[in-house]
């Protein structure tokens, strides 16, 4: 194979696919075969029976709903307060000299460990699952962004102070605008990470959402129902990539090619 | 009077004199060429009148006020590609607060762009690139222009042609300009005068009246008053290039 050559469209998603029959093959063969108990893995068609009992039998549409919520109401409060935050430390540096000590300390406490912690203070409630998403999503986003602003051409800034911009110019008509796919960016791969914290939010003391099926399904030794929440979550996940993607080439068509 | 005064301006950036005591004086409606070899300081002194970089000693002067920072009043063309990404031609060219869509759609048509407002500076070769800029500068209606090897970038023919063009728009308006570059035909073609800079620290070394006649086509490149204006600047600034080689050197 020649290195960095690229791979036509056909060839691309033959790829693709192969891997994920070669996936479902080996697991098939794995648990059809007998070579795992049934206890520890289900085979693929329980899992989709499983699912299709959970969807009809126990509304499992409403728990992926609930998640869903959660996950988009965490990360927005999360990008409504952190992208205005990052824009300020990024364009004005003793903002950034302020919060930026604080803020890289706090991106390291994770997530999950404030979760006792924001039970105790939130309760169970709708308000401690989308905390728990804030904490882990709001530092991030305000750290990136800040960097992506900072970053910003110093000739367009130049540029911008020539044909008369004011300071508070440069910041609206410059620095916003230059960072924005950027941001948009940060914005999609920070919504991936809180898919992860929204479905640990939802193991411990929460009565409700694809989180909490899963934790279940584990007492009643289901993993057909364990495998079939872990790729719904994958899909959504997938999909809710493919859409912010999709949006943010619609919105910045100048940044392609 | 004098639109433009350069007074006794140096600059230093932490043990490097780039600038040392530069005194000249830009006239309404001059169009003044600094010639000087890379990294004589050339383009930090056309920085400094533009207000981006404050000197260290002395002052530039616009019209009697001091240049405390950048404005509107001195429109700038840099090197690199500098249009606002995001926006289109025609928004490139509205973005300076004192722009007009009427200044902008008829500088569009005198840079040569129409046809072309929609495009994003991504869509644009870097010679329509740096036509943008240029009219972007324009439609702000400065009282100089400030460009800042503005065609360094090109390749031969393009830059042949944007001379070409900026050299018209000049003998049109008479715009005061002030062009800074290191390409001596370029400097004599466009010029009504050249300030030859020494290498670093860079001093002005002398100034060079260009006598030729407006309006200059493109065939005076080869007469023989425009040879005679080459070889003395060619001499000029050999002997600079060569001390800033062995400078670099040392």
């Amino acid at each position: 194979m020649t290195p960095l050559k690229p791979v036509g469209p056909g060839a691309r998603v033959a790829l693709g696919l192969a891997f994920f029959v070669l996936f479902f093959a080996a697991w098939a063969a794995a648990t059809f075969g007998g070579y795992v108990s049934p206890t520890f893995l289900a085979d693929p068609l329980t899992m989709v029976r499983e699912g299709v009992n959970l969807m009809v039998q126990h509304g499992f549409i409403k728990d992926i709903g609930i998640t869903i919520w959660r996950v988009f109401g965490g990360f927005l409060l999360a990008a409504a307060i952190g992208i205005p935050l990052g824009m300020m430390m990024g364009a004005y540096k003793p903002v950034e000299a302020f919060f930026e000590p604080f803020i890289s300390f706090s991106r390291y406490l994770p997530a999950s460990a404030f979760i006792p912690l924001l039970i105790l203070w939130a309760g169970t409630g709708e308000a401690q699952k989308l905390l728990v998403i804030f904490v882990g999503s709001f530092f991030q986003i305000v750290l990136m962004v800040a960097v992506a602003v900072g970053n910003t051409r110093r000739d367009l800034v130049e540029a911008a102070y020539t044909l008369g911009a004011s300071d508070r110019g440069i910041v609206t008509r410059v620095l916003f605008p230059a960072a924005a796919p950027e941001i948009a960016e940060i914005s999609r791969l920070v919504l991936g990470w809180a898919w992860t914290y929204v479905i640990v939010a939802e193991l411990i003391g929460a009565s409700s959402g694809i989180g909490h099926m899963i934790m279940d399904s584990q007492a009643l030794l289901n993993t057909g129902q364990i495998i079939f929440g872990i790729v719904v979550i994958g899909i959504i996940g997938l999909v809710s990539d493919y859409l912010f993607k999709a949006l943010n080439r619609r919105l910045f068509p100048w940044s392609l090619a | 009077m004098s639109k433009v005064v350069i007074d006794g301006v140096s600059k230093v950036f932490g043990s490097t004199k780039a600038l040392e005591r530069i005194d000249l004086e830009i006239a309404d409606n001059d169009f003044l060429c600094i010639l000087g070899p890379s990294g004589c300081g050339k383009s930090t002194l056309l920085r400094i009148v533009a207000g981006l970089e404050v000197p260290s000693t002395g002052k530039a002067l616009l019209d009697g006020q001091p240049v405390e920072r950048p404005g509107p009043d001195r429109g700038m063309v840099f090197q690199s590609y500098t249009l606002f990404p995001w926006l289109t031609v025609r928004e490139n060219i509205l973005f300076g607060t004192r722009s007009t869509p009427a200044k902008t759609d008829s500088l569009m048509v005198k840079v040569g762009l129409k046809g072309f407002e929609n495009h994003y500076p991504k869509q644009l070769s870097g010679g329509m690139q740096q036509r943008t800029a240029l009219a972007r500068a324009l439609a702000n209606d400065p009282k100089i222009l400030l460009l800042d090897e503005p065609f360094g970038a090109l390749d031969n023919q393009t830059r042949a042609l944007m001379q070409e063009l900026l050299l018209g728009i000049w003998e049109a308006d008479r715009k005061t300009v002030l062009f800074v570059t290191h390409d001596i035909d370029e400097a004599i073609f466009m010029a009504s005068r050249v300030a030859v800079m020494s290498a670093r620290p860079g001093r002005l070394k002398t100034i060079v009246p260009v006598a030729l006649p407006h309006p200059r086509h493109y065939t005076m490149k080869t007469t023989p008053e425009f040879s005679a204006l080459k070889a003395r600047l060619t001499e000029e600034i050999r002997l600079e290039a060569i001390k800033a080689m062995e400078a670099a050197a040392a």
